[in-house]
């Protein structure tokens, strides 16, 4: 028996370190694809970084567009990009989280729950060129609110309320039941156990996926350039009713252009544009660190 | 009350009731999707005493329980038939609102389950969204020393309950529940996910707890059941088999398959 014995345990070792190399390898796979997506990232920013830090100034700021490049900025571009921002957050967010605790605590889960659970599944997945489309017809045409900032919000928000509602209702599934019916079992209604519990608690992931659907709409243009957002504007928007551009506009209209020094500001507002970005992200995880530390 | 006549209980099999009754299940069926899980189940709840109900896992114990105070309207496709009578008023009329059920009759679960907010809030929030403002600390301080946690928190009231012990956690659901002061408390398997020493204490608790509270506690443990309990309900496969007083049940019971259980010989 004894030889047996050993014989046995000492395929199981050779297999278990096997097993060992085999978890290695699959580490190491993971780590050197992770590592080449930073640094092809790091490449980008790096290459954007050399064309645009040297006319990233003040002036590059305060200035309108200009057909001088020494003379032109980003003013009027950064101003439409935060109203944009701010109304579709104004619009998108509220639309978007009511609708997913609609569907996640109190509609009926039945067919028509499954079927609007499927038709948003899909429209997060059509292009961003097709919302222009709508937009165009119904915002701006339809509804007459002309080439104006509330129509970009609007076709912005249809484009990201899906991402938002679906991201909001992942985060209200994963609240425990047994917070429902504590708080159903001290005799709240519905409203009550939702707007106290079940909200606070899918907060920060509600959180991510607002702030991941706004960065999407800050980035877009295909749906900004479709509803006919102006190349040119040497003028500060001062409602949502007036003309405007917005900073992914401008780096479209200046990489289009054929002197280099154009390139090199379009490089510039990207730098912009990144750091808008990386503000509302940084703000974003400092909300969700705060609320989860409250919750303890 | 409840109008419970002698004769309804006898004519049932059930033992009379020497205690007012403050709420009484007359022929309860409940079922999912079809499938039945308790049937016809029969017996009274003495005000001020605590009922418990035993029964093999699956007996439909904590199902009844449930049906108590409504909380089965959140689980799809129940159906729940006979009558439940409290305040001469049957639960499952269709003009009753389950929220001013769930208001007057508590629950605290199997395994804890406090909010994630802090311990104050734990147990204000209750009576703050039923209206409450005034006193709200004294009602607090007041629920918390019922449940016999006072001692050990009062200086962390503003700390997350997730902070807390399970033990502790158990007690302060059930602080939660008597903040509200409710008429009665359902307890399902309240100290099934404790250890002993907790579990010690919750008992205690539950004893000191009968002369103000209507208890009605499903448990697995039967030394818990006749420890703590006045009138015991034993049940399997969905029927009542007795009903009567703890000792009664524990000692002579009438039926030969109650005996089999208590004394240990299946289950």
């Amino acid at each position: 028996m004894a030889p047996r014995g050993i014989h046995a345990r000492s395929t199981a070792e050779t297999s278990l370190r096997k097993r060992h190399a085999r978890a290695r390898l699959f580490a190491l796979f993971c780590a050197a694809v992770t590592w080449a997506g930073a640094a092809l990232l790091m490449l980008l920013l790096y290459q954007i970084s050399v064309n645009g830090f040297k006319w990233f100034d003040v002036q590059f700021l305060t200035s309108f567009p200009s057909r001088f490049p020494y003379k032109a900025g980003i003013k009027s571009a950064l101003v439409g990009t935060l109203w944009l921002i701010s109304l579709v957050a104004i619009i998108s967010i509220p639309i978007g989280v009511a609708t997913a605790l609609y569907l996640e605590e109190f509609g009926k889960k039945g067919r028509l729950g499954r079927m609007v659970e499927i038709n948003i599944a899909n429209l997060a997945g059509v292009p961003s060129i097709v919302y222009g489309i709508i937009g165009l017809a119904v915002f701006v045409r339809g509804l007459g609110l002309e080439r104006s900032l509330i129509s970009g919000a609007l076709t912005m928000s249809l484009l990201i309320l899906p991402v938002i509602i679906i991201a909001s209702r992942e985060a209200i599934k994963v609240v425990p039941m047994t917070i429902r019916h504590a708080a159903f079992a001290l005799g709240a209604t519905r409203w009550q156990t939702a707007w106290s519990h079940v909200l606070p608690a899918s907060f920060p992931g509600i959180l991510t996926g607002v702030i991941l659907a706004l960065s999407r709409a800050i980035g877009e243009t295909a749906p900004l350039i479709m509803i006919g957002a102006l190349t040119y504007v040497a003028f500060l928007p001062e409602g949502p009713m007036d003309a405007f551009t917005a900073l992914p506009i401008q780096i479209f209209n200046w990489v289009s252009r054929p002197q280099e020094e154009f390139h090199e500001l379009a490089a510039g507002a990207i730098i912009v544009l990144l750091i808008v970005l990386l503000t509302m992200n940084a703000t974003a995880i400092f909300i969700r660190h705060r609320a989860e530390k409250k919750r303890g | 009350m409840a109008e419970f006549t002698p004769t309804q209980l006898q004519s049932k099999g059930v033992t009379q009731l020497q205690d007012q009754a403050i709420l009484a299940l007359q022929d309860v069926s409940i079922s999912y999707s079809g499938k039945a899980a308790v049937s016809k189940v029969s017996f009274p709840i003495a005000k001020h005493k605590i009922t418990s109900v035993i029964g093999p896992s699956g007996c439909g114990k904590s199902t009844l329980l449930r049906a108590l105070n409504r909380m089965n309207d959140f689980i799809p496709n129940v159906t729940t038939e006979g009558k439940i009578i409290y305040n001469r008023q049957d639960l499952y009329a269709a003009e009753v609102d389950p929220v001013e059920v769930r208001r007057n009759i508590g629950m605290v679960f199997q395994k804890p389950n406090p909010f994630p907010k802090t311990i104050y809030k734990n147990v204000a929030w209750g009576p703050g969204i039923n209206g409450r403002k005034d006193s709200m600390h004294e009602l607090v301080e007041k629920s918390l020393k019922q449940a016999a946690l006072w001692e050990e928190v009062k200086d962390r009231l503003d700390e997350s309950a997730l902070s807390l012990s399970g033990g502790q956690q158990q007690r302060l659901c059930i602080a939660r529940a008597l903040a509200m002061a409710p008429d009665i408390l359902l307890m399902d398997e309240p100290c099934s996910a404790l250890d002993p020493i907790s579990t010690a204490h919750i008992e205690d608790l539950l004893y000191r707890l009968k002369s103000s509270y209507t208890i009605v506690i499903v448990t697995h443990n039967m030394q818990q059941a006749s420890r703590i309990s006045d009138y015991t309900a034993f049940m399997e496969m969905g029927d009542l088999i007795e009903f009567g007083k703890t000792r009664q049940i524990f000692t002579k019971p009438h039926k030969q398959r109650t005996e089999e259980y208590v004394t240990g010989r299946f289950g």
